[in-house]
């Protein structure tokens, strides 16, 4: 047991915080405010609300498998399966909108399936994920490796791989409407993330996710579910994930199961780390999120409207990851 | 290839003076003193926080110190890793074996120093001195054989195995028994005898009185960062021994007021929890204790005697091998602690920072995990209500933080214990365990916190307290059971429980009957 | 902490061992059974020539994961380097093989740098050099593929034969046999695994941990610059998207293989062994649709690849036990 330890009585409460701490806490906002600043000085017709909405309506889909991600890294796991389930859910879509799976009695049936099975059977799928790393204790990232490589297999057989074009306004109201002029899908998006950072600070479960995060062995011991809390999150970012992908093939009018959320595991994850949340588990933020998908899409903004190539923001992005994370490792040793 | 034992008087192979070392401002060694002769088998013992491991892992190279004097074998000693301290011939085996379980018998015994042909490992040369060592202590084994794959006792001989290869003059065992059984542990005496006749020193940690006076020529004893006394063994009686090491005179004379529990409970009403020799474990063997309401019962003993784990079986944060629990007049055996917690007990553990405490959350979410089902109302947390419990409990405790909302790693050790204190008191609990409650905590919140568990039991809570601070279980609990090597030796009661009788039990047992010859 | 091997299932014991030498068998048994060809000497050959790159990805990853580690950047440093060796093919066979071996080492000693300096995850910081490789190739091939020159002969690196067996086959060979060499017969193999089965432990007993991670990841690298040039060499183009989704064969065919993913035991044969089996089911499934009786498309293969390695990692977490891996 601990018997080796030395007895040491706590640091004293350290109440002013480091350049480091502030920065770690609240670097996603200034990064923020500083990237609109410059955009405002050197960026042409950057106040628009043509250029709000374009970042807002690239930035949402990644803001929604992103919710889903934090979740699941808030209890110290990681889900790389999020793109491949994308591809599950748009593949499914357009299947059952076409009724190539079943005839369709009425076309409002079909768009009604067309956007909650999809989104069930990518959940599905997250509960499988969370299922491994409970059942087998099987790390995360190996765990959701599994789907990562078999979910785009998947979504690529079911459709023969064959690009899906289809037209149908009811459907792609997810991704092309508007409500008061802004795109539902970041309406959507909105309500995503109000919802989820209230779940996360209001609700028994959300409190739940972050005591697993960050102590596993003191919230089994006052009595956590941990396993359940655990499969739990990831059936949540199996769900986001379906969704966003109904967003991505509502907006292409197309869904081709080899691109569907290409890249995405990674796209969220890094917002998920600019966003400022613990990559260890414990702390997580949901707005933090919003904050770090919003800097590295307005960063690849900024660049491309300068006239730097979209392949030096992939550079940028590697940096930005580099700089969230480290800024978090100097925090956990102070 | 090894020093003889040369006639004595010989200069000692190690003397450590004056070594200072303190933890962000906090002093864990205090002008300790250790003197250790060549082929000499030295017994290095003291309470949690006596500062014995400090003191080796100044040796070791682990932390360097902040002043004193350290010479090896003749000369000035300077190292600041492991590694140098390793090459310069003072070998480290730990309870937890720091051996690479996956990798094979000879591959551990050999790395970092492996023997080679052409630049090329030359793996019949390893597998041979793999074998050499392990044949000189009459261990045969198949040295290809994943080290992991084998029994504890063997993967220890390999430890002082690979010790030895490295030529150690000097091989620190730190509780290197505490989870062999007999006969192993009779293996691993012939094996330190062995060496010591060759001349290496070995210094043994332990908690186990008996393997002490079977093995060791010296002790050294160590209390509150300093050495309180250092002689040959045999000049030390057992008793002497633990009265030495928990800082008691040993006469007789009951002091009061030392600490802050109120009158003792004249009765007990019921019993709450009823455990019938439980075993569990390397450590618990036959385990016997029964807890009443409105009482205190203290658990002592030395450190490894079995008493944490017994107390994580009886809250099902591990499962029971055999005996039998009662709690509250019905069969118990909790497979998960959410199970006690279920059932009206809590659980405050030794570890703070790595069982009590989520860091990251605020003093108000850490107050209310276990309570948190309880709060909700369709899975909402019903905040004004969690709010109204923790000022309550903030203020009946006497929590100092800056608002509930702090978050609870910046606050001191005895507020941390505090608010894990009324995590569980929160709930209304019928029995409540505690493991080592004052530990590592200032003077004033201690006397807090023991008036508060006085209080408590006085309203008929059942507390079960695992402590190591003779005060605290003579005079904060009503009755005490005193564990020793994984069993129940004595149960003390009134004018029984005094300082002579629980040095007496923790020092020899009710029973003695495990003896180990002398070689 | 210490993994008890001993008291399993021996059948489930042996498996663990042999499972992927015998599926591997078994595969190539089928195939020369079910379809005509499929032992010719063509079939073998451009087998041979297409997953070499792959097999030298897995190679390094193999070294990454029984250090404990993981190298999720070798996809996107292979395309770079293709586009980097694609550029100096001009300057011959040699100027090309090593400009592109250089910018995958280059790479991976950033890998390694972030990882044992910045003590960032090497999750997160391969991660990163991934973004960063992926961005630098597309930047220097300016968004396009980077044919190669003919005039010189650079290609032959991924087109030409010697001895009868296709260039980058003996490449991968050589390299594996070093690989086997390193990790079986040098002390700096011994301390990879020992570093992966516990680098406390090996702290403790003296091995520089932050060294032989460094020289992982290195490695690694290196091995993803060599697949990049015969990706570049063997396709006449130095191909900037190309490498996605690399990392994740190569773990699968390290994993295939029988290396455990939380580090300290593995086997360079084995992984070799993974490379081919996950190779030949690509094979197979050509064969199969080329026989006309079903239709089972290529994308058949991720699923099949992605039920492997979910079976091999059950298997694993059965075999380590709970108390392992907890």
């Amino acid at each position: 047991m601990a018997d080796a330890s030395i007895a040491r009585p706590a640091a004293p409460a350290r109440t002013s915080d480091g350049l480091g701490q502030l920065l770690a806490r609240h670097g996603a906002l200034v990064g923020l405010v500083l990237l609109v600043l410059f955009n405002l000085a050197f960026t042409p017709n950057f106040v628009s609300w043509q250029t709000l909405n374009v970042n807002l309506t690239q930035v949402a889909a990644i803001v929604i498998v992103a919710v889903g991600m934090t979740l699941v890294i808030a209890t110290g796991g990681i889900d790389l399966s999020v793109g491949s389930l994308m591809a599950i859910s748009g593949a499914l879509a357009p299947l059952i909108l076409l009724g190539q799976i079943l005839p369709m009695p009425h076309p409002l049936l079909a768009v009604a399936l067309a956007f909650v099975l999809p989104v069930l059977v990518a959940g599905a799928f997250g509960w499988f994920n969370g299922f491994l790393i409970t059942r087998y204790r099987i790390q995360p990232i190996v765990a959701t490796l599994v789907l990562f490589i078999a979910g785009r297999g998947i979504a690529q057989v079911v459709t023969n791989g064959n690009l899906q074009v289809f037209r149908n306004p009811e459907f792609q109201v997810i991704g092309l409407g508007r409500l008061f002029g802004i795109p539902v899908q970041v309406i959507l998006m909105l309500i995503l993330v109000a919802g989820a950072a209230w779940m996360l600070r209001r609700t028994l479960f959300g409190r739940q996710i972050l005591a697993v995060g960050g102590n596993e062995q003191a919230a089994r011991l006052a009595g956590i579910p941990v396993a359940s809390v655990k499969r739990r999150v990831y059936l949540i970012s199996g769900l986001c994930a379906g969704l966003a992908g109904l967003v991505v093939i509502a907006i292409n009018s197309a869904s081709d199961a080899n691109l569907i959320g290409l890249g995405m595991e990674l796209d969220a994850i890094a917002a998920v780390a600019v966003g400022g949340t613990l990559l260890a588990g414990g702390r997580a933020s949901i707005t933090g999120t919003l904050l770090g998908a919003l800097i590295i899409q307005l960063v690849r903004y900024t660049l491309l409207a300068n006239g730097v190539p979209d392949s030096a923001a992939l550079v940028a992005k590697a940096g930005l990851i580099v700089l969230a994370v480290w800024l978090q490792q100097g925090r956990k040793s102070t | 290839m090894f020093q003889r034992q040369t006639p004595t008087p010989t200069p000692p192979l190690l003397v450590m003076r004056g070594i200072d070392k303190s933890f962000g401002g906090s002093p864990a060694l205090r002008g300790a003193e250790f003197t250790l002769g060549r082929g000499e088998v030295h017994a290095l013992i003291g309470q949690n926080g006596a500062g014995k491991s400090t003191l080796i892992k100044v040796l070791t190279g682990y932390h360097r110190r902040d002043a004193g004097l350290v010479e090896f074998d003749g000369q000035p000693f300077e190292v600041h890793s492991p590694h140098a301290a390793q090459a310069a011939g003072i070998s480290t085996i730990y309870q937890e074996i720091n051996l690479v379980g996956l990798r094979s018998v000879a591959e551990n015994i050999c790395l970092g120093r492996e023997p080679r042909r052409f630049g090329l490992l030359d793996w019949r040369a390893m597998h041979a001195e793999a074998r050499r060592l392990l044949g000189r202590f009459s261990i045969d084994v198949d040295v290809r054989r994943p080290l992991g794959s084998l029994p504890t006792a063997t993967q220890q001989m390999v430890a002082i195995a690979r010790a030895i290869g490295f030529k150690a003059k000097l091989v620190i065992m730190d509780e290197p028994t505490s989870s062999l059984d007999d006969r192993e542990v009779e293996v691993l005496f012939d094996v330190i005898r062995q060496i010591r006749a060759d001349g290496v020193s070995v210094v043994f940690v332990s908690h186990k009185l008996d393997e002490l006076y079977a093995v060791c020529d010296r002790v050294t004893i160590m209390r509150d960062g300093t050495t309180v006394r250092s002689g040959p063994m045999s000049e030390i009686g057992k008793l002497e021994l633990v009265a030495t090491m928990l800082g008691r005179e040993l006469t007789a004379v009951a002091r009061q007021g030392a600490t802050a529990f109120g009158a003792k409970a004249a009765h007990a009403a019921g019993e709450v929890l009823a455990v019938d020799q439980l075993a569990a474990g390397p450590r618990v063997r036959d385990v016997s204790l029964a807890v009443g309401a409105g009482e205190i019962v203290g658990m002592a003993g030395l450190l490894g005697a079995g008493r944490t784990e017994t107390v994580r079986v009886v809250f099902g944060a591990d499962p029971a091998a055999g005996g039998s629990m009662r709690y509250g007049g019905q069969p118990f055996r909790p497979t998960e602690p959410a199970d006690a917690i279920a059932r009206g007990i809590g659980f405050c553990t030794e570890d703070r920072k790595i069982e009590g405490i989520v860091p990251e959350l605020s003093v108000r979410e850490n107050l209310t995990l276990a309570l948190l089902p309880h709060l909700t109302k369709a899975g909402i947390v019903d905040e004004a209500e969690q709010r109204r419990i923790v000022e309550r409990f903030i203020q009946r405790l006497g929590v100092k933080c800056q608002s509930p909302e702090q978050p609870i790693r910046e606050l001191s050790g005895g507020n941390q214990q505090k608010v894990l204190l009324a995590r569980w008191l929160c709930m209304n609990p019928k029995l409540l365990i505690l493991d080592e409650p004052t530990r590592g905590i200032d003077v004033g919140a201690k006397a807090e916190i023991q008036a508060l568990i006085g209080e408590l039991a006085k309203d008929g809570l059942a507390v079960l307290m695992v402590s190591s601070e003779v005060e605290e279980i003579i005079e904060g609990s009503d009755r005490a059971y005193v564990l020793r090597d994984g069993q129940t030796v004595a149960e003390l009661t009134g004018q029984d429980l005094n300082e002579t009788e629980l040095l007496a039990a923790m020092a020899h047992g009710a029973h003695d009957s495990r003896e180990y010859g002398h070689g | 902490m210490t993994t008890s091997l001993t008291s399993r299932t021996p059948l489930l014991v042996l498996v663990g061992r042999y499972g992927v030498i015998a599926a591997l068998l078994l595969l190539i048994l089928f195939g020369w059974a079910r379809y005509d060809n499929f032992l010719g000497s063509y079939n073998i050959l451009s087998f041979l020539r297409y997953t070499s790159m792959f097999a030298l990805v897995a190679l390094g990853m193999a070294f990454v994961i029984m250090s404990g580690g993981i190298d999720l950047s070798v996809g996107a440093v292979a395309a770079m380097s293709s586009v980097v060796a694609a550029l100096a093919s001009p300057y011959g066979l040699i100027p090309g093989l090593l400009a592109g071996a250089a910018a995958g080492l280059v790479a991976g000693i950033l890998n390694g740098i972030l990882i044992t300096r910045l003590n960032i995850v090497p999750f997160i910081a391969t991660l990163a050099t991934m973004l960063a490789a992926g961005g630098t190739g597309l930047l220097l091939a300016g968004n396009q593929s980077v044919s190669v020159s003919y005039d010189t002969a650079f290609v032959e690196l991924g087109q030409g034969d010697l001895l009868g067996f296709p260039v980058p086959a003996w490449i991968a060979a050589i390299a594996y046999v070093l690989g086997s060499i390193i990790l079986n017969l040098t002390a700096f193999g011994r301390s990879v695994l020992a570093v992966g089965g516990s680098e406390d432990a090996s702290r403790m007993m003296g091995l520089p941990a932050d060294r032989v991670k460094f020289l992982v990841y290195a490695g690694s690298g290196l091995l993803a610059g060599l697949a990049g040039v015969i990706l570049a060499a063997q396709f006449g183009a130095g191909q900037p998207i190309e490498g996605v989704g690399w990392e994740l064969f190569a773990i699968a065919a390290v994993v295939v293989g029988g290396t455990l993913l939380t580090g300290g035991k593995g086997s360079v044969e084995s992984t070799l062994a993974g490379a081919l089996l996950l190779g030949l089911i690509f094979n197979i499934l050509n064969f199969e649709n080329g026989l006309g009786w079903i239709s089972l498309s290529a994308y058949w293969q991720s699923v099949i690849r992605g039920l492997f390695l979910l079976l091999v990692v059950i298997l694993q977490a059965k075999l380590v036990g709970r108390d392992a891996t907890g």
